[in-house]
């Protein structure tokens, strides 16, 4: 037997053996996503007792080397665990801003010591971060930003205000990008420190979406003491950080349906057959139809091109600011899908609250509505059609 | 099978890609358009194209060819579609041979697979009788009489028709006009009494004909697969057509969205380069996100068929969708981007624009694959 089918023989034995059988298959009791941290809170037994073995075993981050928390597994392992896992019907639950894009960086720019403390606790979902890059003043002009940190011995005061935090009420620490030197130019000046949200002098409030939803905050810093070693890569030089870890970003927000147990194809189209009924197995509504049917080209075109860049990356030919092209193509695909889910519903998807309103119907809704944030968070569709336009095509300023 | 190009390939790739770069220009277009006698490509080129083996990559080596498969002859087509080259390997390859491979008898590819491998036969499919693509309405019939199948109709857009040796026939030998059951396959010598070519030179410098049979008479040996039941053949080579069409189209977006970024990189207006302009810009990056998503698609079609893929019809209809909107998109934006010599008849683009309208339409609109595809899927 060759290494790898040995390898994938044990891995199916160990999923087999540890894996709780209500952790499994359709009706799974594994939420979507589990992002950990001080206040995470299990339902489900089962699912605090399986993620807790995925971690002893490192497999929340298979390839992470073991000293930070990993299995130390090369690319061919990890997907033979993944495809393990996917055809018990099981996954790890675990996902966060820090294994997705704090972590990538981390283990770009940080030192050694800061990777040994950092990185373990993302790895078992013991701290959740939230990401503290837009103010403000600052939005798609990041490099603008004024949150100010001043050095003190070997701490830094942190005073200033970001804005649309993602559940940085929910998270314990916080990714920052801090001013350490106003008189530089605006990319020059920028540090990239890491802030615990228990320090005093933090704190947060949350803003409302249109959906009704308070998933973002503003975030206050005053005198926020942080210590020195708290700074990753070099002072000043926080700008190479930042940008690295929006590719991270732009990467997750683009492989955020995979792996996902529903396709929004086939999802839509049950749903279309529902409320619009057929005849002879077709969709009575031929605009629909014909609407549904490009949705679905687009979608599989996206994946192909997803596979085609992973094989190129397992190839050496990793991914660079193309990433930019899956988080335009994918929000927007996304939100097109949202959109027609929502005309199928037709009345149903209008109402806001009421006493003939079942809770499915409010989510149609309130999905539509949050739905458009896609488009802007991460970075703006234009933002990525003018990094695409600059990095990837070459067109002048 | 991955999604990138094996050393080989990239090799092949590499080697099309000088050739055409020696030997093809897109302005031989001009010539040929208004060329109403002779063959309707360039023969000295489709011997070398023989000489070099692409021919045969599709076919297995018991018949000539060099076993290989359509993730290769896509390479071919891609890098020849950048220039447009005008050479009738979908027709005879793709279309009548691919149609004899899967369905002929042994004797039949044993006869016609070496000729077609090595360009001394010339091959066709000639199975479209409407205006628009509609590959199940065939109302040219076939009858047996005495041991002989009397074949009388008119067929359309018979793609290198005039050129071709023989044509690969659909027929109704039973049923209605649009069933998809009743159909035949006969392969029919264009010499053959009572068959009348017309030549039509299309937009894009291309013949296409159109044929007339008027009791043309074939013996029962010439049928490919079995009488009424071509349908299931004309699906496979119909997918394989469509894909192969667009790993040509691709090449033709790839190279129209090329130029155009070069000619964005050189020409000033206002005093600055006008790719530095944000509305040509975000329009050039949308134009980008389209041609990978065709190259995308493509590819995974193309493996698709030789993998033998159970889905491979609707991932022909998911294909031959994007590479037509993408195609009709790098024309048009192409022509728009260079402004007033866009249009001129002295630059290339023009024939980009002319070529994306003609492979659109040829094999399925977007439109008719979004409708097929559904219906495949049961919505
Ligand atoms: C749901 C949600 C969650 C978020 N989570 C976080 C988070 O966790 N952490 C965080 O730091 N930030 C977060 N953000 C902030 C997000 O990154 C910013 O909203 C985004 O970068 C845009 O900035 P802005 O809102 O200031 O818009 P602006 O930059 O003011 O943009 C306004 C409009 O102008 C356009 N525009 C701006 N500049 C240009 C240009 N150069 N060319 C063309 N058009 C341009 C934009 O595309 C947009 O249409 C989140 C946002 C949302 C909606």
């Amino acid at each position: 037997m060759s290494d790898l089918a040995k390898f994938r023989a044990e891995a199916r034995a160990w999923i087999e053996e540890n894996c709780p059988t209500s952790c499994r298959g359709e009706n799974s009791f594994l939420p979507d996503m589990v992002w950990g941290g001080r206040r995470q809170t299990f339902e489900h037994d089962d699912v605090k007792l399986w993620l807790d073995r995925l971690i002893e075993k490192g497999w929340t981050v298979p390839t992470w080397p073991q000293e930070y928390g990993g299995a130390g597994l090369t690319d061919a392992e990890r997907d033979i665990v993944l495809q393990e896992m996917s055809a018990a019907g099981t996954r790890s639950p675990l996902f966060s801003f820090g294994i997705a894009m704090l972590a990538p960086a981390l283990m770009e720019f940080a030192s050694e010591e800061q990777k040994l403390k950092f990185l373990p606790p993302i790895a078992r979902g013991e701290i959740r971060w939230c990401q503290g890059y837009s103010e403000p003043g600052a939005g798609s002009d990041l490099a603008s930003l004024q949150t100010r940190a001043v050095k003190e011995g070997d701490e830094y005061i942190v005073n200033g205000q970001k804005i649309w935090t993602s559940d940085a009420n929910l998270s314990d620490w916080i990714f920052c990008l801090v001013r350490t030197e106003p008189q530089a130019s605006k990319h020059e000046g920028i540090s990239f420190l890491l802030i615990d949200m228990e320090t005093p002098g933090v704190s947060t409030s949350p803003i409302e979406l249109i959906s009704g939803a308070s998933p973002f905050c503003q975030t206050f810093f005053e005198d926020v003491r942080v210590p020195t070693s708290h700074l990753i890569g070099e002072e000043n030089k926080g700008w190479t950080v930042a940008k690295r870890l929006l590719q991270h970003e732009r990467g997750m927000l683009s492989a955020y349906t995979r792996g996902a147990r529903i396709n929004p194809t086939e999802q839509i189209t049950k749903f279309a057959r529902r409320e619009l009924g057929d005849a002879d197995g077709r969709l009575t509504d031929q605009a629909v139809r014909d609407e549904l049917t490009q949705l679905a080209f687009d979608r599989l075109c996206y994946e192909a091109t997803l596979q085609r860049t992973m094989d190129a990356a397992e190839a050496g030919k990793g991914m660079g600011p193309e990433s930019s092209m899956f988080k335009l193509y994918l929000s927007e695909l996304g939100q097109r899908e949202a959109d027609l889910r929502q005309r199928i519903a037709g009345r149903h998807a209008l109402v806001w609250q009421g006493e003939d309103c079942p809770p499915q119907e409010k989510e149609l809704t309130r999905g539509w509505l949050y739905n458009q944030a896609s488009t802007i968070l991460g970075g703006t569709s234009e933002i990525q059609l003018n990094i695409i336009a600059k990095r990837v095509l070459g067109l002048p300023d | 099978m991955q999604m990138i190009l094996t050393e080989e390939q990239e090799l092949l790739r590499d080697s099309v890609a000088s050739f055409a770069q020696d030997k093809c220009d897109v302005g031989q277009l001009r010539a040929l358009r208004n060329q109403m006698t002779g063959p309707g490509f360039d023969e000295a080129l489709w011997k070398d194209a023989a000489e070099l083996g692409w021919l045969g990559i599709p076919f297995s080596e018991d018949y000539g060819g060099l076993g290989l498969g359509y993730a290769e002859l896509g390479i071919v087509l891609e890098e020849l579609g950048k220039k447009l080259v005008n050479l009738p390997i979908l027709s005879s390859i793709v279309m009548g041979g691919g149609a004899i491979a899967r369905g002929g008898t042994e004797a039949l590819k044993t006869a016609l697979l070496p000729g077609i491998c090595d360009g001394s036969v010339l091959s066709t499919l000639a199975y479209q009788e409407t205006n628009r693509h509609n590959p199940y309405f065939v109302e040219t019939s076939a009858e047996m009489i005495d041991d002989t199948w009397v074949l009388s109709g008119r067929k359309v857009l018979v793609l290198d028709g005039t050129d071709a040796d023989h044509i690969v026939l659909l027929a109704r030998s039973s049923n209605g006009a649009t069933d998809r059951d009743g159909l035949s396959l006969f392969v029919v010598p264009c010499d053959a009494n009572g068959l009348v070519r017309k030549r039509n030179i299309l937009l894009d410098s291309r013949v296409a004909a159109t044929i007339e049979l008027d009791n043309v008479k074939v013996g029962a040996t010439t049928l490919l697969g079995r009488a009424d039941e071509a349908a299931d053949i004309v699906d496979l080579v119909l997918a394989q057509s469509a894909i192969a069409l667009s790993a040509e189209m691709l090449g033709g977006i790839q190279q129209a969205f090329d130029t155009t970024l070069e000619y964005l990189k050189l020409r000033e207006q206002f005093g600055a380069k006008i790719g530095s302009f944000q509305a040509l810009k975000h329009r050039a990056a949308r134009w980008f996100c389209e041609l990978e998503l065709t190259r995308s698609i493509v590819m995974k079609a193309l493996r698709a068929i030789d993998e033998g893929s159970d889905d491979l019809v609707q991932l022909a209809s998911v294909c031959k969708a994007r590479a037509s909107s993408a195609f009709h998109q790098s024309g048009k934006e192409g022509i728009q981007m260079h402004g007033g010599i866009g249009v001129t008849d002295e630059m290339d683009i023009g024939f980009f624009f002319k070529r994306a309208r003609v492979t659109e339409m040829l094999l399925g609109d977007a439109g008719f694959h979004r409708n097929a595809y559904a219906a495949l899927s049961a919505y």
